[in-house]
């Protein structure tokens, strides 16, 4: 992943091979060509990028409350360029704040969700036998819970989730999926030659696993892991618009939706702006997934 | 030229349980190696062959602890028990003995760097202390499988065509120095040209360090070329071996007869009798009783399909074994009698 930037497209031309690319370079290159992951990949850079800057951004404090503009239209009165609500916050601020929730929770709780959905896969299919039974029936257990109802029932037992149990919560109801596809890659890939080859060279069953099955697992890893981002965050606002998930004073976009509800009809941009956001993330990210995925396994490409 | 035994292999048996049902209750097994002997000696080569599904294969894997564990039978490499052998004592003897993939696609990593590849059995055994140690061995084992070691060692697998990708293979697999190669058809993926390349380097590479190889092959005219015994395995089980041309030459097994006739011979003006075998070869989950050539064979008599007495191993001369009545016309005598046939397999 080094040299020859330059180079690359016509030595592929004519065939020739220029030293050193690794198959993730490779598909960098192919997730470059679609224009509509470079478009979701731009969405998610937004989303990124608001998220870590949010308070060199954001124009004032989330929680900041002011009696002389409550419920301003966008544009209606200078500073509040995205209005405000119902209690004078400032629309443009909270939407920053929360880009930087829902970025925190997606990512926190997609590496909870990876973390465990790895191991329990690998191990699942490297091993096999009655642990493998075991593990999938497991597995299966959590897919038949309805996610949504646990979590709300979870959450509102605890009355205030902070940030640091929700993502676990929503972690762990949502391994299941990359343990199935894990399991699945290293179960064919430990037939491999190479991992044959490896055994006979002496390698332990953890060298194997790390060094020659989940390194070639990857690919549906990390596309995986951007789509439960975009998954965890339409989860996050469910919770939060119901009351459940994110806790004022934090700005949620699910909880500024709730928060808006009352106020739908005369002052519909409360809703529309944080709803728009959710839209525009969760779209981004699938796309941007969508085009890892296809730039990974080309063959897949429809 | 060969010298010691360095491996013999005793009664090799390798059975899959097939398995049905919630419980994975066992309702059969395939039997892909049913009783096989041989001695391999030190720089010598032993070509097996056989039809697609033979057990080839299975019996050289397992061989290689590959395939745990072994149904049955004993093999003594390097004077010592080779199945009795477990964890650090096993991880020293893999040192010794390695193997050669028939597909250069799937058997290298294709996430790692030919330096990676071919180190690795360095490192596991530590072999080499640091990087630049490595570095410099894997440059010299480039150099001796005819790679070139600056360009071609930080590479990847896809970057190079099947017979480079083959010579990766070689590299790796004479990295730690072993005795023993099984080369499981290391030939039958490349192009006809390539392939006198790859042989003649197995054939130096044999030559300089004196190793010796297990050479799968389903190809007549590449095992005669390679090896200097030949061993013919029908189901499981191994049915004539021989000097390699004295196999060719006074072949006595039917199936052995069939299948040097299906040699083609390149010349148009010839017109060679063919021996055109009847019927697919039978399941190895039940394979037939007796002999288990017989239903496809022409000399088959009453004797050839009891399985409590199955047909004997006779010597028809020096080194040349048959499992075939038909030896008894070339003044073969019996050197071995085959266990009866269902009895319960020791394990």
């Amino acid at each position: 992943m080094k040299d020859t930037e330059a180079t690359l497209d016509r030595s592929e031309l004519e065939g020739a091979s220029p030293g050193g690319r690794s198959p993730t370079a490779m598909a960098l290159r192919r997730l470059f060509r679609s224009h509509t992951a470079v478009a979701g990949l731009a969405i998610t850079g937004v989303l990124v990028v608001t998220g870590l800057l949010a308070p060199w951004i954001a124009p004032h404090e989330y929680w900041r409350i002011s009696r002389e503009a409550v419920m301003q239209a966008p544009g209606a009165i200078p500073g509040h360029a995205l209005g405000t609500d119902e209690l004078g916050r400032d629309v443009l601020s909270r939407l920053v704040y929360g880009a930087q929730i829902s970025l925190l929770l997606g990512v926190g709780a997609t590496g909870v969700a990876v973390v465990l959905g790895v191991i329990v896969g690998a191990v699942s299919g490297y091993f096999g036998g009655w642990l493998d039974s075991l593990l999938q029936r497991v597995t299966d257990t959590f897919m038949a819970m309805p996610t949504m109802l646990v979590a709300i029932s979870v959450t509102a037992i605890m009355e205030r989730p902070t940030l640091a149990s929700l993502f676990l919560i929503m972690g762990f109801l949502s391994w299941t999926t990359v343990s199935r596809v894990v399991r699945g890659q290293v179960l064919s890939l430990r037939e491999n030659d190479y991992a044959v080859a490896a055994r006979s060279l002496g390698a332990g069953d953890g060298r194997i696993l790390f060094r020659h099955l989940l390194p070639n697992c990857m690919g549906p890893i990390v596309v995986l892991a951007t789509l439960l981002v975009a998954g965890m965050i339409l989860f996050e606002a469910g919770l939060s618009f119901l009351g459940l998930g994110v806790q004022p004073p934090y700005p949620s976009w699910g909880r500024m939706l709730l928060d808006a509800k009352p106020y739908m009809e005369e002052s519909p941009w409360l809703m529309v702006y944080p709803g728009a956001a959710i839209v525009l993330t969760v779209l981004g990210l699938n796309f941007f997934g969508d085009g890892l995925r296809d730039a990974f396994d080309p063959r897949m490409k429809v | 030229m060969p010298g010691e035994t360095i491996l013999e292999v005793k009664d090799l048996r390798k059975h899959f349980p097939i398995r049905r049902g919630l419980f994975g209750r066992t309702v059969g097994q395939v039997k892909a190696v049913d009783g096989v002997s041989f001695t391999l000696a030190r720089g010598e080569t032993l070509g097996l062959v056989g039809e697609s599904g033979c057990g080839k294969t299975t019996a050289g894997r397992t061989l290689l602890r590959l395939l745990d564990p072994v149904t049955g039978g004993s093999a003594t490499f390097l004077g010592k028990d080779l199945f009795a052998q477990r964890g650090e004592e096993l991880r020293r003897t893999r040192k010794h003995m390695q193997i050669i993939f028939q597909d250069p696609y799937g058997s290298l990593n294709p996430r790692m760097t030919v330096e990676s590849i071919v180190g690795e059995a360095l490192q596991i055994h530590g072999v080499v202390s640091d990087r630049k140690e490595r570095r410099e061995r894997v440059q010299g084992l480039l150099r001796e499988v005819g790679l070139d070691p600056v360009r071609h060692i930080t590479r990847y697998p896809h970057e190079f065509s099947g017979g480079q990708r083959q010579r990766i293979g070689i590299a790796r697999a004479i990295a730690l120095d072993p005795e023993f190669i099984m080369c499981d058809e290391p030939v039958s993926a490349l192009d006809v040209s390539i392939q006198a390349q790859i042989i003649n380097l197995l054939q130096s590479l044999q030559e300089r360090k004196n190793l010796s190889y297990l050479f799968v092959a389903h190809d007549l005219k590449v095992v005669e070329h390679i090896s200097h015994r030949v061993a013919v395995m029908y189901l499981g089980e191994i049915v004539e071996t021989a000097g390699s041309g004295e196999l060719y030459r006074n072949p006595i097994h039917p199936y052995t007869k069939a299948l040097l006739s299906a040699i083609p011979v390149a010349d148009p003006t010839v017109t060679t009798r063919r021996e055109i075998l009847t019927g697919e070869p039978p399941t190895p989950i039940n394979p037939p009783a007796g002999c288990h050539f017989h239903p496809r064979c022409r000399f088959a008599e009453d004797r050839c399909r009891d399985a409590a007495n199955p047909v004997p191993v006779y010597e028809v001369g020096e080194g040349h074994r048959v499992q075939c009545i038909l030896a008894e016309k070339e003044g073969g005598r019996i050197v071995e009698h085959r266990p009866p046939q269902n009895a319960p397999v020791e394990v």
